[in-house]
């Protein structure tokens, strides 16, 4: 009954604990990772609580207008960018403390030696619509 | 065919087969089954009963599904514990469905669209397109929520508040596709409220009323909020007002006070006022002082600081507002108006910013942004840090 960002980093958030950039990774622990990734998707198919997920290209383009009648500038990658975003999932859940059991789980997907890799999610409520009863 | 005339057939015909004996999950399907059969035959020509009709093609899909799944010995005990066809007492059936989509197994996401698909009549796609959630999603919920209740057999009255809850959630949704939840909210609680004798019930539906009646004036042409003080009163609907006070006044008639009779009564007073400044504070904080003993709800001493501002000035609210945890949402909205009814503007202005950050709905924190900037253009700005 309430709507949550969960938003995955390549690079901003703190770093993980089992912190082994994937590209190091043994292609079957790529794999084991894709797997948990989609299973973790699927489950909350199951569960009615998906909503929806989407993962992101690293490169990304700043855009800004440029005044009447010029094209729009745009700019970027840049190098200092701190925060890059890799892909979300939107998940529609009964409460907060479901939200954050679910983001912990995703977080638990398993890396390099096939551990978890304990990587921070960032958890975003969605704003809503006021609800009918207010005072 | 009638999708409207099907909608209001399809509780009826699904709480008959239930009565008979039918696990819920297995009659949902044969419901569905004797409705894309209606669909085929139907525009030739309609039953004269259609209500009649999908009773006896349901429970014959069911008899089929039951008798292929268990063994053929048990056929002839299904066949003969069919009850006599005779009159059946609707409100009854509806009211054991109202209770089964809304047992206190099922999630509250689950019972809410369970509770709309087999009460309401809704499908799956308008519930989807309500909630903003995927079709899959919301057949995912209703599917487990089945599964939860395989088995389960309604012998005993089910909970009332378990109902309530349920239909007070839907109502509270401001999303909406095709269908108006609020709209339809009140239409079960009134099917409910026929069946069931219970002043909360009725409690709840005049809440519903009282509010709906001030839908179109709770935001104006652009979709901004407009707040209770500032509505264009001869926009409410006094027609649902006038019927929602009645519905009260039959409830506290009775004399068992609940939250949600409570909850109306402070409502009732506000559509009872010609002008904000005409409402009857003293009253509304009486009512808060019954629904705090009631529910000894933060929320309810929140909302009570807000109406003692009112009905003594922003500084006895600020007194009441001690001791309310600040990090209740709204809190800071709160605290905001009180300041600034107790003339402390800078104070306020930055509650109000600090509460527009807090907003859950975007509405919210455009009104509350709209207040901070409000109050500061007010006054010469800050220096800003750094320069």
């Amino acid at each position: 009954m309430a709507k949550y960002l969960l938003l995955k980093h390549y690079r901003g958030a703190p770093a993980p604990v089992n912190d082994v950039p994937m590209d190091r990774w043994t292609p079957e622990e790529v794999t084991a990772h894709l797997a948990y990734m989609r299973d973790f998707a699927t489950k909350l198919e199951g569960t009615g609580e998906f909503v929806d997920g989407q993962a992101l290209a690293p490169e990304g383009t700043f855009v800004r207008y440029d005044g009447e009648g010029r094209p729009p500038v745009t700019d970027g990658p840049f190098a200092e960018t701190k925060d890059l975003v890799a892909g979300w999932m939107v998940i529609d859940v009964d409460s907060y403390e479901r939200a954050v059991e679910l983001a912990g789980e995703l977080s638990a997907a398993p890396g390099a030696g096939g551990r978890p890799i304990h990587e921070w999610l960032e958890l975003r409520p969605f704003l809503t619509e006021p609800p009918t009863v207010t005072e | 065919m009638d999708d409207d005339l099907v909608r209001c057939l399809v509780p009826g015909v699904l709480a008959v087969l239930v009565r008979r004996g039918a696990d819920f999950a297995a009659a949902e399907d044969a419901v569905q089954d004797a409705l894309v059969e209606a669909l085929r035959t139907w525009d030739r020509q309609v039953p004269r009963d259609p209500r009649g009709w999908l009773v006896t093609v349901a429970w014959r899909r069911y008899l089929d599904a039951t008798r292929a799944e268990t063994a053929r010995r048990r056929r002839e005990g299904l066949v003969d514990a069919e009850p006599e066809p005779g009159p059946v007492a609707p409100g009854d059936d509806s009211l054991r469905l109202h209770f089964l989509c809304a047992h206190p197994s099922l999630s509250p996401s689950a019972a809410v669209a369970l509770t709309l698909r087999a009460v309401g009549g809704l499908t799956t796609r308008q519930i989807a397109q309500a909630y903003l959630v995927p079709e899959a999603t919301v057949a995912q919920r209703i599917s487990r929520a089945k599964r939860a209740l395989a088995g389960v057999r309604l012998t005993e009255p089910g909970d009332v508040g378990t109902v309530l809850r349920v239909l007070y959630l839907v109502f509270n949704e401001g999303y909406s596709g095709d269908v108006d939840l609020a709209a339809e909210a009140i239409r079960l609680t009134r099917q409910l409220a026929a069946a069931v004798d219970h002043p909360e019930v009725a409690g709840l539906l005049a809440l519903m009323l009282l509010h709906h009646a001030r839908r179109a004036a709770r935001t104006d042409g652009s979709g901004a909020l407009v707040p209770l003080a500032e509505q264009d009163r001869s926009r409410w609907d006094t027609a649902l007002i006038t019927e929602g006070v009645a519905v009260l006044q039959g409830a506290l008639a009775r004399d068992r006070l609940g939250e949600f009779q409570a909850q109306a009564a402070v409502a009732a007073l506000h559509a009872d006022a010609p002008t904000a400044a005409e409402t009857d504070w003293v009253q509304v904080v009486e009512w808060y002082d019954e629904l705090l003993r009631l529910t000894g709800s933060p929320v309810v001493r929140l909302n009570r600081a807000v109406a003692v501002g009112e009905a003594d000035g922003g500084q006895a609210g600020l007194a009441a507002l001690t001791g309310v945890d600040p990090g209740l949402p709204r809190y800071a909205a709160v605290s905001a108006h009180l300041h600034e009814r107790a003339g402390r503007t800078a104070a306020a202005a930055q509650l109000y910013a600090e509460a527009a950050h807090r907003a859950t709905s975007a509405a919210e924190r455009d009104h509350l942004v709209k207040q901070a900037a409000r109050l500061n253009s007010r006054a010469p700005a800050p220096p800003r840090p750094g320069t």
